[in-house]
């Protein structure tokens, strides 16, 4: 070997040497780094990695308890739960929604009202962790989803109990419905510090029994500690804390009844209350017309809601609870009561009636041209002679009036156990004061005590006051606080709470002064504007007539029903109870816009209390019966 | 006899080189049965890729290097028209068309690279050892930058990274000038903004994301986040083997692949780590005394780049998954679930290991 190129060569190998060496430093280097980036991570930060770990991994998943059953007093199920599968989104863990949604739709049929609604529920329900964009699916659907579930990370098919009303549009109103937890629903959690209890809950009671009776229905909110994954789908459950399902109500009301009385409504718009006047326990509850709660569960579509809400028929108004109506001559045999007790009138005092009452230049007109002649107090009632009642208003006063009237529960909210009763007006002095602004329209006049006097003008009841202003008089004066649930069930101990009836008000009323009002309204039913509609009926009852007018008539004007628009045409109304001489049902029936109460709510009133006395199926809606004593 | 027949067996395999690949092939397949403890398929699979690499890395050993310089160049033009083939043809999988169909199976031109490069270049300045001039790294640079070029394009980054290194550590134990180099250096701090417009949207996302993981913890920044609790969860002494929970209940991605070392800091911590780390750190430096004792040039430019290409493997795998690299698709070498990279990774021992025996033979 060449010297020359021997050094060549130790040179050359010396610089390649030197060259490795450096690259040997630089791998220590980067070591070096690599080692202080994980004493950093595994022994400074260790505490903190560990607590996101532990974080990662256990996650605590309430578990939602079984919403306690409505039922009727015997044990007709009005709303109860069934388990089914729907495809939930949980939005904070999905990028982009549309895509992932429009990928959904090619595997699972995703409709425009599907989505329309998940937009809706995403701004409704802002705290949701996870939103349904598809309810009820088919097993097909689950399966082909669990298939696909690897592409759709925060979407995922989870089994739960859905709220059904079995009745569907029966009693309606008074079970309500639940929907979606809202941020006013949030609210109110917060401020009755239930979060923790509602955390898994995604529906809440939004009206009638389901929202008054939300704290007995609810249950239990249960736990379980669930190892996940990063896609927030459970692993291993590591304990497990069991919910209480909520309590049954057992209601008071006779659900056979209460279609009895539906039916009986046909396609009329009005509402009735049926009382069991030694409880108060509601038998009842009717507002026509109704709706079907099952839309509001998974959130209504927003066309149905529009049909319901924009609807003239105002189906979502419970009329029974919420409306108000002028008494109409169902306000007179009250007006008689108290003039008794007040010792202003006797039965045997009588009036000639000409047919009209002068007061000042205007002249009050008696339905009845030509007057009822001498009329005393049991005939002003049978015959519902106006004329006797402008003449005692007159005498009485409006404040009189208003006291008299005001002791049966008129223009008062009853306290029944469900949200949004209304209070009606009980005209007043006082109320009218407190009602208008302008001074002249502040000053009550003498006139207007008149048409109060036979249950016009100022005057709106709730057909609820009605009908427990009916069972103070079948009670002898005794008012329990109407209530529509009988008792509450916990199904896991099997206790029944019981609702005990509570006396509201003992009017105290002399015996023989309610002897006589019930004798006179046992009249109605025999002599006079209701006998037709009761005619031959195998029981004793007790019934009062009356049309409530729903615009004001000019003077010398006669009222004629086919002139008048249907909206604006006179309400019928009827309050009733029987047997008369121990009553086990009182009731108040309101038909809207069907002119006379003889016509049109006292059959209604029938047909209740004779399937509730005898127990008769009445298939179809009586024949409307064309009377010419319509003369309430 | 048979002692004899054994003896001749294993006379071109380096025992240090060999025992230490071994232990790392052990922790790997420890590691693999946790993080993928939910098909145990993966582990079997991964046992038989370990023997064919261990097949290849034997055959390989009994080569002399005057026969494997003579494969450079056509693995290199091989290497290079497939890489041309799959621009034009390949299999788009994932969004990247890094794979070529070749009727039985697919193949990932661009893995050839990863040795065909050191080949290649070493070969190249082994031809131009005695007149060496600045125009052969020029040439070199070239030679180096066209496949880069067209493996980054599919786009596969991870690849791309490995085959520059690859080509780079030639060049650089060749000799090229310092001054160059630090021209070089400050010419591509110089063009980074352009590297950067040539991006991909996820690659620039990636890049980003190491930056501020938190600020898209269910997207891009997900891998990194997840990751790096897995590996501070793991604490000193980890959580033990089969326990680790960040990767049992799915947190980790990747977990028996890229981000392997996840799982296998979570489950034996610090300690863990420094027991690996120091594997690979004499793996490494038997790799650089193989070089330094290499008989020719060409043998010490290839075990040298060979052996800083591994070191490469690890510093962007280990760097990544404990978050202070971006996410390339680069693996824990040896320890990473994946029989194309083993194989690969093994050539390359094969290649130290024949450079280490037939040292002599040329010498004389």
């Amino acid at each position: 070997m060449h010297l020359a190129e021997f050094k060549d060569h130790q040179r050359e190998l010396y610089f390649f040497q030197l060259r490795i060496g450096i690259a040997g430093i630089f791998v220590l280097a980067a070591f070096s780094l690599l080692l202080v980036r994980l004493v950093y991570l595994q022994v400074l930060q260790y505490d903190y990695y560990r607590t996101k770990a532990e974080d990662n991994r256990i996650s605590i998943v309430p578990i939602m308890p079984n919403r306690g059953l409505i039922l009727d007093r015997s044990g007709t199920v009005l709303a109860r739960n069934y388990s089914a599968y729907t495809l939930e989104i949980f939005p904070g863990k999905v990028a982009d929604l549309e895509k992932t949604i429009d990928e959904l739709a090619a595997i699972i049929e995703i409709r425009a009202s599907d989505r329309t609604r998940f937009k809706r529920l995403r701004i409704e329900a802002k705290g949701a962790d996870s939103l349904p964009i598809r309810t009820r699916l088919s097993d097909e659907e689950v399966a082909k989803f669990a298939v696909n579930r690897y592409r759709f990370p925060g979407v995922d098919i989870q089994a739960r109990l859905f709220r059904q009303y079995p009745l569907n549009e029966l009693a309606s109103h008074l079970v309500g419905y639940i929907g979606r937890i809202n941020e006013r629903d949030v609210q109110h959690i917060e401020d009755a510090d239930l979060t923790a209890n509602y955390k898994g809950t995604d529906h809440i009671g939004k009206t009638g029994l389901e929202q008054s009776y939300e704290s007995e229905l609810h249950g239990i909110t249960g736990y379980e500690q669930v190892e996940v994954d990063s896609g927030g789908r459970g692993v291993r459950t590591l304990s497990r804390t069991s919910p209480t399902s909520g309590n049954n109500l057992v209601m008071t009301l006779d659900i056979r009844l209460q279609q009895v009385a539906e039916k009986a409504f046909g396609e009329n718009r009005g509402a009735l209350v049926a009382i069991e006047p030694a409880t108060g326990g509601i038998l009842a509850f009717v507002s026509k017309p109704g709706f079907d709660p099952n839309l509001f569960v998974d959130g209504i579509d927003p066309a149905s809601w529009e049909l319901l809400n924009t609807s003239p028929d105002r189906p979502m108004v419970n009329r029974a609870l919420a409306g108000t109506y002028p008494p109409g001559s169902t306000f007179k045999p009250y007006l008689a009561l108290g003039a008794l007790e007040l010792g202003k009138r006797t039965p045997q005092q009588t009036i000639h009636d000409p047919g009209f009452f002068q007061f000042g230049n205007h002249r009050f007109r008696d339905d009845k041209v030509g007057g009822h002649g001498t009329v005393d107090m049991y005939k002003s009632i049978v015959v519902s002679c106006d004329t006797y009642y402008y003449v005692l208003g007159n005498d009485l006063g409006i404040d009189n009036i208003a006291r008299i009237i005001g002791q049966f529960g008129f223009g008062a909210k009853t306290g029944i156990d469900v949200e949004g009763e209304a209070t009606g007006v009980l005209p007043s002095q006082e109320w009218k004061r407190k009602r208008f602004r302008k001074p002249e329209q502040q000053k009550w006049y003498a006139g207007e005590t008149i048409s109060i006097a036979i249950g016009q003008g100022y005057n709106a009841y709730t057909p609820l006051q009605m009908a427990q202003a009916m069972a103070a008089i079948a009670n002898n004066g005794v008012i329990y606080r109407p209530h529509l649930v009988n008792y509450i069930e916990n199904i896991r101990s099997g206790e029944r709470a019981l609702v005990e009836p509570k006396v509201a008000r003992d009017l105290k009323l002399k015996p023989e002064h309610i002897e006589f009002i019930k004798r006179a309204l046992a009249g109605v039913n025999t002599e006079g504007t209701g006998a037709r509609a009761f005619a031959k009926a195998e029981y004793t009852s007790a019934g009062k007539t009356g049309t409530a007018q729903v615009v004001a008539l000019k003077q010398n004007e006669k009222y004629d029903e086919k002139r008048v628009a249907e909206r604006h045409r006179d309400h019928a109304l009827f309050i009733a109870f029987a047997p008369l001489e121990s009553p086990k049902i009182a009731l108040a029936v309101v038909v809207e816009n069907a002119g006379f109460g003889a016509r049109a709510a006292a059959p209604v009133a029938r047909q209740v209390l004779d399937y509730y006395l005898l127990g008769k199926r009445i298939d179809k809606p009586a024949a409307e019966v064309p009377g010419d004593d319509d003369d309430d | 006899m048979i002692r004899t027949l054994w003896l001749r067996f294993i006379d071109k395999i380096d025992a240090p080189l060999f025992a230490l690949a071994f232990a790392l092939l052990l922790l790997g397949i420890i590691t693999l049965a946790s993080a993928a403890h939910e098909t145990p398929s993966r582990v079997a699979g991964q046992a038989a890729s370990i023997l064919v690499a261990l097949g290849v890395m034997w055959a390989v050993a009994q080569f002399q290097p005057q026969t494997l310089m003579r494969f450079a160049l056509p693995t290199y033009a091989l290497g290079l028209a497939l890489l041309v083939a799959v621009a034009l043809f390949g299999d788009v999988v994932n969004g990247a068309r890094r794979w070529l169909n070749v009727g039985l199976t697919r193949i990932q031109p661009s893995e050839i690279m990863k040795i065909a490069m050191p080949l290649m270049l070493a070969w190249y300045f082994h031809k131009h050892e005695a007149t060496l001039r600045l125009r052969d790294y020029f040439v070199a640079s070239l030679l180096l930058a066209a496949p880069v070029l067209l493996i980054a394009r599919q786009p596969d980054l991870g690849t791309a990274l490995l085959v520059t290194a690859a080509g780079f550590y030639v060049i650089f134990l060749a000799g090229l000038a310092w001054k160059i180099l630090i021209g070089l250096a400050l010419a591509a701090c110089a063009s980074l903004p352009f590297l950067w417009s040539l991006m991909h949207d996820y690659q620039r996302r990636r890049i980003l994301t190491l930056l501020d993981p938190t600020s898209d913890p269910l997207g891009a920044g997900y891998h990194i986040i997840q990751s790096v609790i897995a590996v501070g969860s793991g604490g000193l002494a980890g959580k033990g083997w089969l326990k680790g929970t960040q990767a049992h209940l799915e947190f980790i991605p990747e977990r028996s692949t890229d981000f392997i070392f996840a799982v296998f800091s979570e489950e034996f911590g610090l300690i863990g780590n420094c027991l690996l780390l120091l594997l690979y750190l004499l793996l490494i430096g038997r790799g650089l005394t193989i070089a330094a004792n290499a008989p020719t040039f060409f043998a010490r430019l290839l075990a040298g780049s060979v052996t800083l290409t591994f070191f490469t493997y690890v510093f962007v795998n280990v760097g990544m998954v404990s978050g202070i690299l971006p996410v390339v698709g680069v693996p824990l070498p040896l320890v990473s679930f994946g029989g194309t990279a083993l194989v690969t990774l093994f050539l390359g021992i094969g290649i130290l290991m024949s450079i280490h025996r037939h040292r002599k033979l040329v010498q004389t």
